[in-house]
């Protein structure tokens, strides 16, 4: 598609609705003596789409990660649709079921073929029959345009189409919110269009996402808030319009200037 | 201008390049004066040495009859074997009933064999093992159905390695993957628990467990209770092979890229769903070598026994010597029982090859 066109399309800045889906209040990370993440505030509200960006080691990842537990908060709240993360199990299974994920490097499961690998979890954590895990299966490996590959095994698909299926096999659980840390980081470039086609024809269809990437095509196209993190502080939280045109901080001004000379 | 405008130039075939025989030796053997040199020295040293076998093995032996028959001045007394080789392979099993453990070796390696082929996998095969597992009891303890009953105690030779070392592989297999799981867990009692085992377990040699499991062991059980000796000596090879395979298996857990922990997590699998349909399975894949190392390591090391004096391939095939007739004939017989041991061994090692090339194709990287 071509960014010229859809910059100007209205529906995906469309406001999202009040319902608060992700909250973070006062959230505090240390790795020993670093401090990843500094006091995060955020909230998120059902079918919003916030793209986070920053340079690397600013903790971005480290952020999306906290929210379905990847990774351990020290302080503060964090609550997915009034769910808090705490140590207890139950309250993590319950929102990791919600949330899907899309990693850098895809991390689907080598040994099972792209459509054992959508219809695992919807088995095994939905409890879903085989046959209609299947058909939901192929539903989602059609919406990302590889239906034809389903009987092949992740290893022997382009990086671009291995994504795609990773963003398939997170759909197949229906989940309400997705997290994306960094999903076109590790392709070659011509297969970095066809990936993030899928996540904008998500973002049309209301999802709620939050995404940590470079691409700021996307970021200006689908964007309702972009975050810029460094030292593990939102530094900046504006809509794409302000924060291009207008960025409030210098260290926001210097990463732009950086990231869009080339 | 788009990709299709562009001229394709004609596929190609890669040049073939055509080696004969002559060539290969001349390129291999003979490619610089040293190695000529060393190609024939080597070659005469292995006529040498394969003429003297053939000559002493074949040419010379004395097939059959009575120990008189060999002698100082003829080759290899086979017919040594012909005397003794049912006392090595069966122990001291009763001499009229020996089909049975006969039987029950045919049964066990035909099972193997079927099991090998993939194809096979499934749940009839589950079945055939466990029915065969009740046969081979049947026909190897007998009391029923007419059979004689025979004692364990009498048990002895090949069957009784076979059932030693398919024993230590089959339940310290388990064993070990628990033990792996438990040294990588995140509670401190059960990793300490695990850590503890392992190191315990691969910090004494294999002697002393089995004479713990012998003689110690039922000096601290209360007088009268007792259990068998062979049991014993099962449980002691199962929890010594335990440990070794456990650290094998643990580095197949920690080879295994830290985003498929992560991606089975986030997809909301609990901690035994993504043990069993995600780790386990690649994990294994992984050390196929180093388990079949540890299991061919473990069926020779069942030769051990021979300390607490249970009747194995070795024990009996020693024990046969004792003849002061045949006595003289110990490299026939040592001969006879490596043939065995090395054709087991080779076996899983020829197989775990064909395995981990079948699982390769199967799902490729």
């Amino acid at each position: 598609m071509s960014t010229a066109t859809a910059d100007r399309a209205p529906e995906p800045n469309a406001p999202a609705s009040n319902e608060v889906m992700i909250e973070l209040a006062g959230v505090n990370k240390w790795y020993g003596e670093f401090h990843v993440l500094r006091d995060i505030n955020l909230s998120v509200h059902r079918g919003e789409r916030i793209v986070i960006c920053g340079p690397s080691g600013s903790g971005k990842s480290t952020l999306i990660r906290c929210i379905n537990r990847l990774e351990e908060h020290q302080k503060g709240r964090i609550a997915v649709e009034n769910i808090e993360l705490t140590n207890d199990v139950k309250n993590i299974d319950q929102i990791r079921r919600e949330v899907g994920m899309v990693f850098q490097q895809f991390n689907l499961f080598p040994h099972l073929t792209v459509l054992e690998n959508c219809c695992l979890a919807p088995i095994w954590v939905r409890k879903m029959p085989r046959a209609e895990a299947e058909k939901v299966a192929m539903h989602y490996l059609e919406r990302v345009r590889i239906p034809e590959q389903a009987r092949k095994y992740p290893g022997q698909l382009s990086g671009g189409q291995q994504q795609r299926v990773a963003i398939a096999r997170s759909l197949c659980m229906n989940p309400k919110i997705m997290l994306f840390d960094e999903p076109t980081s590790a392709l070659d470039p011509e297969m970095i269009k066809e990936v993030l086609d899928v996540m904008i024809g998500l973002a049309h269809d209301g999802m709620t996402m939050l995404c940590v990437t470079h691409e700021m095509g996307f970021a200006r196209t689908v964007a309702d808030r972009i975050i810029f993190m460094d030292r593990g502080e939102i530094v900046e939280m504006a809509p794409p319009k302000e924060f291009f045109s207008n960025p409030r901080s210098e260290r926001t001004k210097q990463f732009l200037s950086q990231i869009l000379e080339h | 201008m788009s990709t299709a405008d562009l001229p394709v130039s004609p596929v190609q075939q890669a040049p073939t390049v055509r080696i004969g025989a002559l060539q290969w030796l001349r390129a291999n053997l003979f490619n610089s004066w040293s190695n000529a040199i060393l190609t024939v020295l080597g070659l005469g040293l292995i006529y040498l040495l394969v003429s003297r076998f053939v000559v002493w093995g074949v040419l010379d032996a004395v097939w059959s009859g009575p120990a008189s028959a060999c002698g100082e001045d003829k080759g290899a007394c086979w017919a040594v074997l012909g005397e003794k080789g049912r006392f090595i392979l069966f122990g001291r099993y009763q001499y009229d009933e020996q089909w049975r453990p006969l039987l029950f070796l045919i049964l066990f390696i035909g099972l193997v064999g079927v099991s090998t082929f993939r194809r096979f996998w499934g749940r009839r095969l589950g079945i055939a093992w466990a029915v065969s597992l009740v046969v081979m009891c049947v026909l190897m303890w007998g009391g029923v159905l007419g059979l004689p009953y025979v004692s364990h105690e009498n048990w002895g030779g090949l069957p009784l390695t076979v059932i030693l070392a398919v024993s230590a592989c089959l339940f310290g297999f388990p064993l070990g993957i628990v033990l792996a799981l438990g040294r990588r867990s995140k509670l401190p009692a059960i990793r300490a628990v695990s850590v503890g085992y392992i190191e315990l377990a691969r910090g004494v040699p294999l002697i002393t467990v089995l004479f713990m499991a012998a003689v110690m062991f039922p000096l601290f059980l209360p007088p009268g209770m007792n259990f068998d000796k062979l049991l014993r000596t099962q449980i002691g090879m199962i929890l010594f092979a335990g440990a070794y395979i456990a650290e094998v298996v643990r580095g197949g857990l920690q080879a295994l890229p830290k985003g498929q922990y992560e991606a089975a997590d986030a997809l909301g699998l609990s901690y035994w769903q993504k043990t069993r349909l995600i780790v386990l399975p690649q994990a294994l894949r992984l050390v196929i070598p180093g388990l079949v190392n540890t299991f061919i390591g473990t069926f020779k090391d069942t030769s051990l026994v021979i300390t607490i004096g249970l009747f194995d391939l070795l024990n009996a095939a020693k024990t046969a010597l004792n003849d002061p007739v045949w006595r003289a004939y110990y490299v026939e017989v040592f001969l006879f029982v490596a043939l065995i041991y090395f054709c087991f061994c080779f076996f899983m090692s020829k197989y775990s090859q064909s395995l981990e090339a079948d699982l390769r194709k199967s799902a490729r990287r």
